[in-house]
This record gives structure tokens, sequence and C-alpha cells, in this order.
């Protein structure tokens, strides 16, 4: 019999083209989804070598980072981003592969329109260059993002060179609090491992906390896993993902067998771990970053640290660095910290579930007089069915700004960002300097929170917000 | 791929954590669509005041940083989005060295891409080569591929390690997509018996 195995490691083993002892494994790619971006050089490079794309059926693209999200009939007023999205559709017409427009309702972040259409599967091995993709992990997927030049290398051969990387265990037992959110248990483990604390590795969250979490919830852990340094982050698929997937448009035809496929996917029952950490639900409160990486962060209901309470002289520079950037001072209540913008979006936050909890906290309420706030769907069809569900005019009549499709003010590469020193509660996942704008502040928080603190002009706790 | 042997050059120290790749490069230079000529637009929030003027306080910018070719960092280099710009930016700047504790997983596979080499040390090793780099400002290293070296020229000599067959790609400046187009036939097996 052979010895138990990790998930991981059953995705990885069925995907070996070749293996060779000291040498990177030629492992083969399922799915490669591709954006406006980090694609360009790569079709050039295709084109200098006179090379094709091996599998353009197995090849999807949409614009997403620099398309605008106002208006769509008016052309992209920035040349060189209309370059680019140009040249996206120049490629994917000259090298055949499927492109999912600015004016296609399935247009959107590329890792909201690769779930939200079926692409994404359980088993699979998918890439994209960019390096949220291990969002698609959630689907029990070994999703890793890329460079260009590894971008080209899947285009011309659908396989990327690979080092096994070691497997960690991330696991959560218990039940999150009422208010607190996916967002706040991916943020809290970041917290707890560092931003670099998953270089190396595939984590793998498990446990009766993670179990518990919706498709989308999971996607949102899934998709934060690089902010902890890893390749890739995972959780086994069952029945709640089998029931997401059932009907999506790409999955497969036979969806009963293939789901029975899947159900060998999860780790056997004494599969090994290279590393495992272990955490308690009830210890997540709702949380926001303080400082200018994802790991820095801490519960709402705290103050702001103390940088002379780091032992680690690196990180006690880097704090001080951050609150300078930041304007914070150390011992400032995080409820007394107010914002003046708010951007509900991204590919972490920005499907219907995220949609409805903010509407649900906005219901009632004004943005308040000093905040500007805007809501950014992650897709065209989730944009529509916001819609259908009324949750725009909710927001609308809270004076939310509501906006088409798109990465927007995540990495603020379309017109949509922070001006210098302005304060902004994001549902994004990165709260580097700059980041949303050149001096701009941001703090990460869930869609929740975000609604609550565009309502208040400053953080609030969720746990005591007015429910209307 | 440009091949790497030896190197000499002037190392410049960034006394900095978690140095991300949106800083080495802001996301309004991601829009080009060319892989070169990004060397101008490397640190840029760093690098350049509001009027673009040189920000006389970045590392950069400093006169015996000029024409600095190897970068010492703090930990978790290159952190965050996988832009490959970012190697872009510092191999059009002129680098070819990154030594750090930690760099970041994509980062660190994208610079084997592009002819840079990225050297780890423990912490200890790099805070002994800032110390360098502070007392023997210019301060010049000279890193040997072959042998695995680092050497100054005030008697420092470190053996580093790197991977055997990233190394020897990066050696012979070899092409990893005619590497693995070697391998066609075992794909196209792959593709049949998975069909
Ligand atoms: S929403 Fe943000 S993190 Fe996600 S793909 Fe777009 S830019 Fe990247």
């Amino acid at each position: 019999m052979s010895s138990p195995r990790t998930m991981f490691e059953k995705i990885w083993d069925n995907h070996v083209v070749h293996a060779e002892p000291g040498k990177q494994t030629i492992l083969y790619i399922d799915l490669h989804l591709v954006h406006e971006v980090t694609s360009p050089q790569a079709f050039e490079g295709l084109r200098l070598a006179g090379r094709r794309v091996r599998r353009p059926e197995r090849t999807v693209a949409t614009p997403d980072h620099n398309v605008p999200t106002t208006d769509r009939s008016l052309p992209i007023a920035d040349q060189i981003s209309l370059k680019q999205v140009e040249a996206l559709r120049t490629n994917c017409r000259e090298f055949g592969i499927t492109l999912y427009d600015i004016h296609d309702a399935k247009q959107g972040i590329v890792h909201v329109i690769g779930p939200e259409n079926g692409y994404t599967q359980p088993g699979m091995t998918i890439v994209c260059g960019d390096s949220h993709t291990a969002t698609y992990g959630a689907f029990g997927a070994l999703a890793f993002g890329i460079g260009t030049s590894e971008v080209e290398h899947v285009l011309a051969t659908q396989t990327l060179l690979q080092y096994k990387p070691r497997t960690y265990e991330l696991r959560v037992d218990g039940r999150l609090a009422r208010g607190v959110t996916a967002k706040d248990m991916i943020l809290y483990l970041i917290g707890q491992i560092s931003t670099a604390g998953g270089v190396g590795y595939v984590l793998e969250y498990t446990g009766t906390a993670v179990q518990a979490l919706t498709m989308e919830e999971r996607m949102t852990v899934c998709n934060m896993s690089i902010e902890a340094g890893a390749r890739a982050g995972m959780i086994a698929p069952d029945d709640t993902t089998y029931d997401y997937l059932r009907g999506r448009e790409f999955v497969p035809r036979d969806f009963d067998a293939a789901v029975q496929c899947w159900q060998q996917l999860p780790s056997d029952a004494g599969a090994v771990y290279d590393k495992v950490g272990v955490y308690d639900a009830a210890d997540i409160s709702p949380q926001v970053t303080w400082g200018t990486n994802p790991g820095q962060v801490t519960p709402v209901a705290s103050t702001i640290p103390d940088p002379a309470n780091y032992a680690d002289e690196t990180e006690q520079k880097s704090a001080s660095r951050a609150l300078e950037y930041m304007g914070l001072k150390a011992g400032t209540r995080v409820e007394d910290v107010a914002v003046n913008r708010v951007f509900i979006g991204s590919c972490t936050n920005a499907r219907i579930e995220d949609l409805r909890a903010a509407a649900a906290v906005a219901k009632g309420h004004k943005v308040a007089g000093s905040v500007n706030a805007m809501v950014v769907p992650g897709s065209g069809l989730i944009k529509q069915q916001a819609e259908a569900e009324g949750l725009d005019r909710i927001f609308v009549e809270a004076g939310f700004e509501w906006r088409e499709a798109g990465c927007s003010m995540c990495l603020a590469m379309n017109p949509d960002k922070l001006a210098p020193g302005e304060r902004c509660a994001s549902t994004s996942n990165r709260n580097f300097e700059g980041r949303q704008g050149k001096g701009g502040r941001t703090h990460l928080v869930s869609p929740a929170m975000a609604a609550a603190a565009a309502c208040s002009g400053h953080f609030v706790d969720i746990r005591n917000w007015d429910y209307k | 791929m440009q091949s790497f042997t030896q190197h000499s050059g002037l190392a410049v120290t960034m006394d900095r954590a978690d140095v991300d790749t949106d800083q080495i490069i802001p996301k309004q230079f991601l829009k080009r669509i060319e892989r070169t000529g990004y060397d101008k637009f490397l640190f840029f929030d760093w690098r350049y005041l509001e009027d673009g003027s040189d920000n006389p306080d970045f590392e950069l910018n400093q006169p015996s940083a000029a024409g600095a070719s190897v970068l010492i960092a703090r930990r978790n280099f290159g952190s965050g989005s996988s832009r490959e710009h970012a190697v872009w930016a510092l191999e059009n700047y002129g680098f070819r060295v990154v030594m750090a504790p930690s760099f970041a997983d994509i980062f660190y596979n994208n610079c084997f891409k592009n002819g840079v080499l990225p050297i780890r040390f423990d912490e200890a090793t790099v805070q002994r080569l800032f110390d360098n780099a502070a007392t023997h400002s210019p301060y010049h290293v000279h890193v040997d591929l072959e042998k695995c070296e680092v050497t100054d020229d005030h008697g420092l000599q470190l053996p580093f390690e790197v991977d055997p067959f990233r190394r020897h790609c990066l050696l012979h400046g070899l092409d990893d997509i005619a590497l693995t187009l070697e391998h066609e036939d075992k794909i196209t097996a792959f593709e049949k018996a998975h069909a």
C-alpha cells in the first residue's frame, strides 16, 4: 500500500510530466489564465522565437488591471493602458485564445471570473501571471502565481518548471464569532505566521472553521496565501465545493463522475505535512492592518502597536517606518483612526457575498460627509446579480459610488487612486506603500468593516454595528 | 538569456526589510508592453521627489552609490506582486546580484530568468556585509558563480549555496523553454494519457 499523501502531493503526482533528481520537475498545467499586464512580453517572446501557444483551449484571458471602472461606452483615455489592452486583444486573436473583453458581461477580475464560470476545478494545476492565483486553491486545486518568463513558458509548453514546495497545514478549529469573517481569519493567520512565514510552502487550510466557510469565503482565505509568502494555498474540496460548481458553464459535462474523482483528492488520514500550525477560531476578532505589509495587523478593539515592543531590531525599524508612512501614533485606539476613502472591491472581496455583507451594513445608513466610498464588483456577472438583488440601490442611497468591474483601486493602475495622505479602509489584499496611490494609506479590512468605516468616518468594531 | 559567471562591482546597501515589488517598480510603469527601459522607474516613489528631482535621502542617489551593480538588502526582498518588471527594472538599472537573508519565491524565480543572481546569506552574514559596506565605502565585491563564492578587497570570503540546476542554466545562459521542449514527447504522452 502506498503511504498516505496530502492533497498537494496527490495533485502534484498527477501532473508530473518529467522528473529528474536535482532538477526542476516539469509539471503539466491544466489551466492558464492571462491578463493584460503580465502577458505582452510573453507573447512577444513567443513571436520572436517563432513559437505557438501549445494549448490555446486551456488558456483564458481578460483585461482587468488597467480598465476604467467608469462608463464603458467611452474609450480608455489613458493611451498606454489602451495600448496594453489592445495588445491583449491582438495576442488572443493571433494565438487563438478565448478573451472576455471589456464589453463582455463575463469580463472581470481574472481570479473572479475563473471560478464563477466553472473553469477552475478541484485537482487542477492552474497558473496565472499574478500572485493572487492562489485564490483557486479554494477548490482543491494547485494554483501558482508566476512571472512573465514563466507565462511564456506555459504558453509554449503547457508546463511549468517547479521544485516541489513543502507543505504547511494551517488548522483553524472552532467557530468564527458573529461579525468575524474569512478576511479576518486570513489577516489573523498572516499576522501569526508573518509575511514570510509561508515562503517555500504550499499552505493547506484545514479544520472545522475552514470547512464551515462558503466557497466565496474560502476564496478570500486562499487569495491572500501569497501575503504570507506561500507559493499556494488550498482547501480540500467537499460538498460545498461541488454545490458551488454544479451547473456552471465550463464544468465537466459528466459532473457526477467528476465529483467521484474529486472525492479522492483530500489528504489521506495520517498524511504528514512538513509544518503544522493550529489555531482556534474563537481567538479571531475583526482585524485592521495598521502598517505597510499585511502582517502588520491588529484587532479592531485594540491600539496601534508600539515598535519598541518588538524584540527583533529589523521588525522594530519596519514598524517605525510603517507608522511614519501611515501617519499613526503608537497607542492610538484603532477605532479612533479616521478614514476619508473606502474601497470595496478586489479579487479578495468583490464577490456577491462580499457585496451583500457590505450592503447589509450600509443599509439605512449614510456615508459620512468626510468620506468618499466606492464599490467595485469583481465581474460583470456579479454586477448584474447585485443589481438584480437591489444592492446597488442600497449602496447608492447610502452615498457609495457604484462602479464597473475591474481591479480598480486595489492597485490603482487605472484612474481610481488615493491622493497623498488619504487614508482608506480597503477590502483588498495589499497595504504596501503607494499601493493605492502614491502617499496613500491603506488599511485592510473585511467588507462589513469597510462599509461600517464608510458610514462612521472611522473604524468601528462591526460586532457593535446597528443593523437596520 | 544572459549568462552569469563572475561579476565584480560596486555594492550598495538598502537597510529595509520586506521591500516589495510595488516599491521596486510602482504599478504605473506596468502598462508598458516592452521588456526594457525600466531602469529610470526603479524604486520610483522612493527615488524621486514630487517635482521629479532626485530624493537626496534615497540610498541609490548617494554619490557613493553611482554605478552600483550589487544590492545588499534585508529579509523578504521582492515580496508581493509577481511582476517580473521588478527584476527587469533592477537588471536594466545595472544590478546583476542581490544579496539578502531571504527572498520572496516568485521574485527569486524571476531573477534566474533574467540573468540576475539572488544570493541568500544568513542574517548575521548580511549584517557583516552591511558593516563592511559602511566601513569600506565605496565597497566592491566579487561574485563568482563558478566557485559559488563572494569576496571583497578586505579579506572577506563567503561561500554561498545555489541550486545546481539553476546555477547550470545561469552559467550557460540556457533558455528554459528550449530545455523543456527537449521533453516534448513526454508532454505529448502526458496529454494523450490524460485526454
Ligand atoms: S484585484 Fe488587485 S490583487 Fe486582485 S488581481 Fe487585481 S490588482 Fe491583483
